[in-house]
């Protein structure tokens, strides 16, 4: 009972925080309800017994998406603050689509979809030792060749390439200089 | 315990207020941000399903550690891409990008 009163506030926290991202006319305080919305999710994840996920989520995501953001958002600046509608002309036909998208989802969530009748109960009888040995499993998982180690590899080029390509993108032109 | 059917529903819920954003918003900042809202739909999504069908795998939390990598790695190159052409153009409206329409 606890738990579900938990994640209730949670899911209230994240949706009403991303509701704020997608509506407020502010971009800046759009960013700053991006971070609860993060927030949020973190919790979501340790309610999943995800704690690693949840440390990743508040490093990567708080720690260094939303500061990117909000240094985007500030380099722009002088654009943010001119008076500007936020919405483009396809803002009801957008809300249109997600609403239709989510009644799709929950329909077939709802009715059509049932993994194993008992998945909600095999989930409490679960031996600790399994989740406890979880982040263990993770990491050897990494560095397995018949796991994700290519995967691994391949995240890590990309990591390096969408780096250096920020960096050579963004970087001044040389007439600019001049 | 809370039933799986929660988190899929907070998973879609998140995920079509992202496309809500990514279809209204003229800002192109605005956007990134939707986008990144749906990449964690998807992965509360993953971690449900793990958490849930197959905890004793790795596979649910090693594809949310991939989709972490790829939306840092997204957002990066995203944001570098609407400061380069803030710069040509003085704009970081999405309607205003339309170098390669013609």
């Amino acid at each position: 009972m606890v738990e579900q009163v938990l994640f209730v506030l949670l899911a209230i926290i994240t949706l009403g925080s991303a509701l704020v991202v997608v509506t407020n006319r502010n971009l800046f305080h759009a960013a700053l309800a991006l971070m609860v919305t993060f927030a949020g999710v973190a919790g979501v994840y340790i309610t999943l017994d995800a704690g690693f996920l949840a440390m990743a989520q508040l490093l990567v995501y708080i720690g260094a998406i939303s500061i990117l953001i909000i240094f985007a958002i500030m380099m722009t600046r002088r654009l943010m603050q001119a008076v500007e509608a936020p919405f483009n002309s396809q803002r009801w036909l957008g809300l249109f689509g997600a609403v239709v998208t989510f009644a799709i989802l929950a329909v077939v969530l709802g009715r059509y979809w049932s993994p194993q009748p008992n998945v909600n109960n095999l989930v409490a009888s679960i031996d600790p030792e399994i989740l406890n040995g979880s982040v263990a499993r993770l990491g050897a998982s990494f560095v397995n060749p018949d796991a994700y180690v290519l995967p691994f590899e391949v995240a890590s080029i990309l990591l390096l390439a969408a780096l250096v390509g920020a960096i050579v993108v963004a970087w001044p032109k040389v007439e600019d200089q001049s | 315990m809370i039933p799986l059917s929660w988190y899929l529903l907070l998973g879609a819920a998140l995920f079509s207020i992202g496309i809500y954003g990514v279809f209204s918003r003229r800002n192109a900042v605005a956007i990134l941000m939707a986008v990144e809202l749906m990449l964690n739909a998807v992965n509360i999504n993953l971690v449900a399903f793990w958490r849930y069908l197959t905890p004793e795998k790795s596979a649910g939390m090693a594809w949310a550690v991939f989709v972490l990598t790829v939306a840092a790695a997204e957002a990066a190159v995203g944001l570098a891409l609407i400061i380069s052409i803030y710069r040509s153009r003085d704009s970081v409206i999405a309607e205003d990008m339309d170098l390669m329409k013609n």
